[in-house]
């Protein structure tokens, strides 16, 4: 499962991320490492990008390079 | 002395700079690229100068933001780095402040925002936060300008007596701790011999940055040992080199913020409200229409209302001084041609450098508004699908909709975008998005050849040029441009309120940046259009333009305007003199016509053919912008080659869509 798949309000935490070169790096600089919770926030008005909750802060990112990143769906409370 | 001033964007860095320097600036672009640069004299400090290095989360050789930061670092060597950081963010923020650490250059951190900490009811224990890295870490807030004269104290102590951070161990123990010391121990002489810290050295040199290996002249066998280090420490952590660096950054400053962080809830209260904020700004109905009115609210009051009052204001002024001379320069007897020069040269070069400013400043002051208070990140959050498909990112899509009134305020925004590639391919793009200067031009010629349909006319021009720009913009994405964007992974800043210092600041800056760099230009321009228009090859000063030299260059290339229907000089003289100005186009056709500044309908029908008129529009909208927009061009793109190779395209394009629509227009009519 990926971070493209999760449905917006719900959270899931990093299993491995993917992608290559710059894209790589800046999701690793950026805090999304394995381990890490993420909410995903809300999808913008044209349904991509997505706007993601993480670390304290919000961060926006295409679905394409969403699809990079593997997480593991939190189970709903 | 010379301080750096370095964090990730959004954290308060152009507001400390301001705090720091007061309006003492120089603004200028890092050599070679679209990235500004500004320095300014430090406040109560002699002999010592702040360089504002722009916002990054990461020292990478990725963006040319982080390779400026790098080289300037350890090229520049500056005495201290001032390390800006979010308290209310010290998480991400932290995570370029170690990175930083490991250069060995003596370091303060100013722990921004520390006003909104406190007023969540949280604290940051800067004892403990300083004992755990090493460094001297100064609360301050930089918008209200407090502990800004504390940060400037430590950061001259740290400076004077060369106190660089002590160094502190990310990991105790286990793989990576490992090979960053058996790669340091490999490195370290010669790191000594360029003089860059050898662990800031085999960090590079881990994370797999090619250009150390390099400056770090390490041979074969050395190559292989790190390579080897690598190898070991990845198959242990069971993650390649990069993410086991970020997981081990982010593991210590869990453990940092553990100890010195203490915050009351999860969500801060400035957090909460963005996020009601963006129920509304990026909503899923409510977005498009937000950012529609925000345009139309921006655009009304820069050209309809606001500016157009202040030009007038600045026109009627110029023109009252204008008289003064001119009568002043008759009575005294002057010489016709000086007269002439002076005021149908020099002022109306003047003249036309000021009316461009009223734009400037209104149109700057909503766009910073909009900048600093976490907008336009916004704007690129919700556009980013539609210009995308064009290569580009979401933001691009302000300076091209203010194109549509002024190209050259439009140019000057791209400063804003995020990468080289988006400012460089916008300023390519702005000019097909027809100004407003060009409007009396299509609706003369509209009343003149198309009564019927003239609203139908300006309709099909403006789409014609936004599809024109959109042609050049995917054929470049698909060669100049090609190859992977700049990573659309962006924050999303919380909505602050802008200082008003930071807005009149950059208000200032950016009236000062026009009027000093495109006076020169426009100035020149104008005078030489004079020259031309007033002298006739002999150089005898001529009593009808039609035998000046600027007529004689018409008439020289008229033939080139052929295929395109307008091979007749008087339409390729006036094409000429609106280099100076779109609106000269139309009062020099009136002139050459012998109507007088006011052309009419029947003195354009003895030039143009409704065809040929419909080519000529065509032409006029996609040919190169007024001087004014090139030098603003000329600026941004930094580059005298890029913008003499700009102005060729355009008119390549322009005579190429003229020639096409004359000639199939000959075939269907």
């Amino acid at each position: 499962m990926t971070l493209k798949d999760i449905r917006i309000g719900s959270s899931a935490v990093i299993k491995a991320v993917g992608g290559e070169g710059a894209l790589r790096l800046r999701f690793l600089d950026m805090g999304i490492i394995p381990g890490t919770r993420v909410t995903v926030s809300k999808a913008a008005p044209l349904g991509d990008p997505i706007q993601l909750s993480l670390r304290g802060y919000s961060l926006t990112m295409r679905l394409s390079d969403a699809e990079m990143i593997t997480v593991e769906e939190e189970a709903v409370k | 002395m010379t301080f750096a001033l370095v964090g990730n964007q959004n954290c308060g860095k152009t507001t400390l700079f301001n705090a720091l320097t007061g309006s003492n600036q120089h603004v200028g672009n890092f050599p070679g690229v679209t990235v500004e640069g500004k320095s300014g004299s430090v406040r109560g400090l002699k002999d010592c100068t702040v360089v504002d290095l722009p916002g990054i989360y990461s020292i990478r050789p990725y963006s040319d933001e982080e390779i400026i930061t790098r080289d300037f670092i350890l090229e520049s060597k500056p005495e201290a780095i001032i390390n800006i950081v979010d308290a209310t963010n010290l998480g991400r923020n932290l995570y370029l402040t170690l990175q930083l650490l490991t250069l060995r250059i003596p370091t303060v951190i100013a722990l921004n925002l520390m006003d909104e900490v406190r007023a969540n009811g949280g604290t940051v224990d800067t004892e403990k936060l300083s004992a755990a890295l090493g460094v001297p870490v100064i609360p301050i807030s930089a918008a209200k300008n407090e502990g800004v004269s504390d940060l400037i104290q430590k950061a001259n102590e740290i400076a004077s007596k060369r106190i660089a951070p002590r160094p502190r161990d990310l990991c105790p123990s286990g793989p990576v701790h490992r090979c960053i010391h058996s790669v340091s121990h490999l490195v370290e002489d010669h790191a000594a011999a360029i003089g860059v810290s050898a662990r800031f050295c085999a960090i590079k040199a881990i994370e797999g940055d090619e250009s150390f290996y390099e400056k770090l002249s390490l041979n074969q066998n050395e190559r292989e040992t790190i390579e080897h280090s690598i190898a070991e420490m990845e198959s242990e952590t069971g993650l390649d080199a990069n993410a086991a660096l970020a997981l081990t950054r982010y593991d210590f400053i869990e453990s940092v913020c553990a100890k010195a962080v203490k915050i009351t809830s999860e969500e801060t209260r400035e957090r909460r409200r963005s996020n009601k904020i963006d129920k509304v700004l990026t909503g899923k109905y409510t977005a498009l229409p937000v950012f529609a009115g925000v345009m139309l609210l921006i655009f009304w009051l820069t050209f309809g209302v606001i500016g157009t009052a202040l030009s007038d204001l600045l026109e009627m002024g110029i023109s009252a001084l204008t008289d003064v001379v001119d009568q002043g320069l008759v009575s005294f007897g002057t010489n016709e041609i000086v007269r002439s020069l002076v005021i149908d040269g020099v002022f109306a070069g003047i003249g036309s450098v000021l009316s461009f400013l009223p734009l400037i400043i209104v149109l700057f002051f909503f766009l910073s508004v909009l900048e600093d208070t976490g907008y336009m990140a916004r704007v690129a959050f919700v556009m980013d699908k539609l210009l995308r498909k064009i290569g580009l990112s979401g933001k691009s899509i302000v300076p091209m909709l203010i194109g549509f009134g002024c190209t050259v305020p439009a140019v000057m925004s791209t400063r804003t975008l995020s990468s080289e590639r988006d400012r460089k391919m916008t300023i390519l793009l702005t000019p097909y998005m027809s100004c407003s200067a060009k409007i009396p031009i299509y609706a003369v010629f509209a009343s003149a050849f198309f009564p019927q349909y003239a609203a139908l006319v300006m309709f099909a021009l403006y789409f014609s040029g936004i599809l024109v720009g959109i042609l050049i913009a995917l054929i470049f994405k698909s060669t100049t441009f090609r190859g992977k964007p700049i990573p659309f992974v962006m924050e999303l800043p919380d909505y602050r309120l802008p200082s008003p210092k930071s807005v009149c600041l950059l208000l200032w800056e950016k009236a000062k940046d026009f009027i000093k760099k495109a006076f020169t230009v426009i100035f020149v321009a104008t005078v030489v259009i004079w020259f031309f228009s007033s002298f006739d090859v002999r150089f005898n000063p001529v009593a009808d333009s039609a035998d000046s030299m600027l007529a004689a260059i018409g008439k020289l290339i008229a033939p080139i305007f052929t295929p395109c229907g307008f091979g007749d000089w008087r339409a390729v003289t006036s094409l000429i003199s609106g280099f100076t100005a779109k609106e000269a186009v139309i009062s020099t056709l009136g002139v050459l016509t012998g109507v007088g500044a006011e052309v009419n309908a029947a003195a354009l029908q003895t030039v143009f053919t409704p065809l040929s008129a419909a080519s000529f529009l065509i032409f006029t909208l996609l040919y190169t912008p007024c001087v004014a927009a090139v030098a603003a061009i000329r600026r941004e793109l930094n580059s005298t080659f890029l913008t003499v190779a700009t102005i060729v395209l355009q008119c390549v394009v322009a005579w190429g869509a003229a020639a096409l629509v004359f000639q199939l227009g000959s075939i269907f009519i």
